[in-house]
């Protein structure tokens, strides 16, 4: 075949997406599915409109990410933009964390927790509610544009765009007051931005659960894509236990399963498939592996008095070993468990670590690099620094500044009024930024290291800093 | 691809999917198709880049760019934030502009707004004589250390920026009149010599009355610079008794200053910079670290 044929035309490069409309089911699976969707949306509704009392001088919600004054709350914990190796950390211990379930388990965050499985599940179930199941949603979709049809697609829409709303709203009150902001929803008084967050939210929830579906997984996603490097052999997939399915055809009751498969090709694992695949191709890339294949061939092999588990969880290894009539056991500690335990138990104790030893105060001083130093009439040498105090606790302060490292050095802090060195003072929740000089009478020499000792007069917790007192060019 | 006899699509055997038909040396194109959403996306991508261009800046033409109909320009956006700033300033200001230097100083707020105008209105302003950290130089006064030859006052420092020094046509600048010893011939060589000799030793404990050059100062250079060479900041005369030199304390730079004076000027800002901005520089460098009280 020569390379350019008269029937390119003929070619699809582009294909129209597949609908599809999953089958309702019922089962193990599906009840722990709704368990999770249930967990996941009360926690990402709920969360916001959980109270914590943090004292006069800072919010009182549980869960918050102050922009504006760049502070970050989570329960006890609170985090400055100086500490947000914290949130890096979280996101590597996540993202090893995921690693390392999948390499256990599968995509099982895929199929339970993530949240275009969460919402997804949800607009099909509104869906199935407004419009029925599988076969009556294909038929009101294909057939003609009758009145039922219209009020059924508006009803549904509206409900998707209702929660996508409530979705987008909820998302916005992470990152303001929660009870403020819903008041302020409620009296039509929103920020600009807050109303672009939550429009475009909106937008996104409605286009992503209502439409993209199962190509958000396929295509989009970059998890889905790159799991095979974590998958082996003694990964917990869904699979047909092809060995015992085929071969596959359809069984009439009272006649014998001798020298034919259990499959009885009801189609019923493709029909409640939420990703339209055949779980009989054997593990395929768009398996979000939520198992309602497992709920819904179970049921069939129960009505067909057969043992349940045709599709199962399992590893691809024991089903190898069934071809054999061998079986192992399931393998979980196997290398790459220890690596990824031993990643997770550095990245987690390190942010303990942080997290235990993380100091209400924090000292900077940061030596004048023009000029490096000063020399004043009477001989001495003077050098110039900028102090900065971060203080983390909720009230005010007054704080104590001492060095040592240079001899009979005369400190000065610069700032409005008279400044002593022994009561330098810091709002509540804020950073204070004064200038201090630190003059000596000594002789040009090599730069001196010094050290700044920050005290909190009434924790008496201290912080230091290391500087250099420069004498000479 | 179709073939035509049994319009039946090719299918790689290995993989099951179809070819393009199109081959290379024994190597077949699969297709594996797109999702047709994602050829929407791009088409509307491009719809919006079509839109970007009517309504931004955006083809170049011989005498600039297209306008765009939002009529947008970097022009317009720096001068909307700097109105912004200014609104933010505008705060300030009005208790800036009537409280005395005293309450600047002793309110925090105000104090803080003056370093950072100060600051930044310095380093525009100010450092390309004395320098980005007010180092100075030589003939350039270092503001950081605590020798002032005009007082080192806030309202003393006010005064200098305000009027200069030695500015050509005014009548409120100050300046000091050092004679050129040596090109006016008021001192002899041998006398200079020794003037400068004693200068050098200036200020310390040992006792001058006895060197040579002891009369020629005191004749000369005493009512300015004091009997011990204190300076004094009325005239603009420097203090000879310390350790900062502002053209150089060795032996030749100080010959050099009594043969031929030295004329130091600094601009007056009084008509370049508005008052509030003047007085913001006042307090910025009078906190540097030298400033009198």
């Amino acid at each position: 075949m020569g390379c350019c044929n008269d029937n390119d035309s003929d070619l699809q490069l582009f294909a129209k997406q597949e609908r599809i409309y999953p089958k309702r089911v019922s089962g193990l699976y599906r009840n722990l599915k709704w368990v999770a969707m249930i967990v996941c949306l009360a926690i990402y509704y709920g969360v916001p409109f959980i109270r914590w009392d943090r004292g006069d001088n800072a919010p009182d919600q549980a869960v918050l990410i102050d922009l504006e004054r760049g502070r970050a709350y989570w329960f006890w914990i609170e985090i400055w933009p100086q500490e947000v190796y914290i949130l890096t950390g979280i996101l590597i211990f996540a993202a090893i964390a995921l690693f390392f379930v999948t390499s256990l388990f599968g995509r099982v965050w895929c199929g339970y927790f993530c949240f275009q499985t969460v919402w997804t599940d949800l607009f099909v179930w509104v869906e199935r509610i407004i419009q029925g199941d599988r076969n009556k949603r294909k038929k009101l979709r294909e057939g003609p544009w009758t009145f039922e049809k219209i009020r059924k697609l508006t009803i549904t829409h509206i409900i998707w765009l209702a929660i996508a709303w409530c979705t987008a709203g909820s998302f916005v009150l992470y990152f303001n007051d929660a009870p403020t902001l819903v008041k302020s929803f409620f009296m039509l008084d929103v920020s600009p931005t807050i109303l672009g967050f939550v429009v475009g939210l909106t937008a996104s929830t409605y286009l992503m659960a209502g439409f993209a579906r199962e190509q958000v997984c396929t295509f989009m996603c970059p998890y889905a894509r790159f799991q095979s490097a974590m998958f082996d052999k003694d990964t917990l997939i869904i699979g047909y236990d092809e060995n015992r399915g085929e071969k596959r055809g359809k069984h009439k009751k009272g006649t014998t399963w001798d020298n034919r498969g259990h499959c009885i090709d009801c189609t019923a694992c493709v029909q409640v498939c939420p990703v339209g695949i055949d779980i009989r191709n054997g593990l395929q890339m768009e398996c979000i592996a939520c198992g309602l294949c497992i709920d819904a061939c179970n049921d069939i092999m129960k009505k067909v008095d057969l043992p349940k588990g045709l599709i199962r969880y399992d590893t691809e290894r024991r089903f190898e070993d069934k071809v054999q009539n061998t079986e192992t056991k399931f393998n979980i500690f196997r290398p790459r468990t220890y690596y990824y335990i031993f990643i997770l138990v550095i990245v987690g104790g390190f942010m303990l670590t942080v997290l235990l030893n993380r100091s209400a105060l924090d000292l900077t001083v940061l030596h004048d690099r023009n000029p490096l130093f000063v020399k004043l009439s009477n001989g001495e040498i003077r050098n110039g620094y900028e102090v900065k105090i971060l203080n983390k606790t909720h009230e005010d302060n007054f704080y104590k500044l001492t060095y040592s490292g240079v001899e009979n050095a005369t400190l000065v802090v610069k700032g409005a009024g008279d400044i002593s060195e022994d009561a330098i003072f810091v709002a509540a929740d804020s950073v204070g930024h004064y200038r201090i000089n630190l003059s000596a009478p000594i002789k040009p020499q090599n730069s001196l290291d010094i050290t700044f000792t920050l005290t909190d007069k009434a924790t008496n917790n201290s912080d230091t800093y290391e500087s250099v007192f420069v004498t000479k060019r | 691809m179709v073939d035509k006899e049994t319009k039946k699509q090719d299918v790689d055997k290995l993989s099951g999917v179809e070819t393009t038909g199109h081959e290379w040396d024994g190597l077949q194109e699969l297709n594996n198709p797109l999702p047709r959403w994602w050829l929407i996306v791009w088409v509307v991508t491009i719809v919006w880049s079509l839109w970007y261009f009517v309504v931004y800046p955006a083809w170049p033409t011989l005498s600039g760019a297209t306008k765009g109909t939002y009529g947008y320009t970097q022009a317009k956006e720096l001068a909307e934030s700097q109105n912004e700033i200014l609104k933010r300033q505008s705060n300030y200001l009005e208790k800036f502009e009537t409280a005395s230097f005293d309450d600047i100083m002793n309110d925090r707020e105000l104090y803080e707004f003056a370093m950072a105008g100060g600051h930044a209105a310095f380093k525009e302003n100010c450092a390309t004589c004395h320098g980005t950290g007010a180092e100075g130089g030589k003939g350039y006064p270092n503001l950081n250390d605590d020798d002032w030859l005009w007082g080192g006052k806030v309202t003393d420092i006010h005064q200098t920026l305000n009027d200069g020094i030695r500015v050509q046509g005014s009548y409120d600048t100050r300046l000091s009149e050092m004679p050129a010893f040596g090109r006016d011939k008021l001192l002899s060589k041998t006398q200079i010599n020794d003037v400068v000799e004693y200068v050098m030793i200036l200020g310390g404990e040992t006792d001058l009355t006895s060197l040579p050059g002891h009369l020629v100062y005191q004749e000369n250079c005493a009512s300015c610079h004091g009997q011990n060479g204190k300076g004094l900041q009325e005239l603009g005369a420097p203090n000879l008794a310390d350790d900062i030199w502002l053209y150089g304390g060795t032996r030749k730079d100080i010959y050099e200053t009594v043969v031929n004076s030295r004329e130091g000027m600094m601009p007056a800002w009084v008509n370049r910079l508005s008052q509030n901005t003047i007085r913001q520089i006042s307090l910025y460098v009078h906190q540097l670290g030298g400033g009198e009280e």
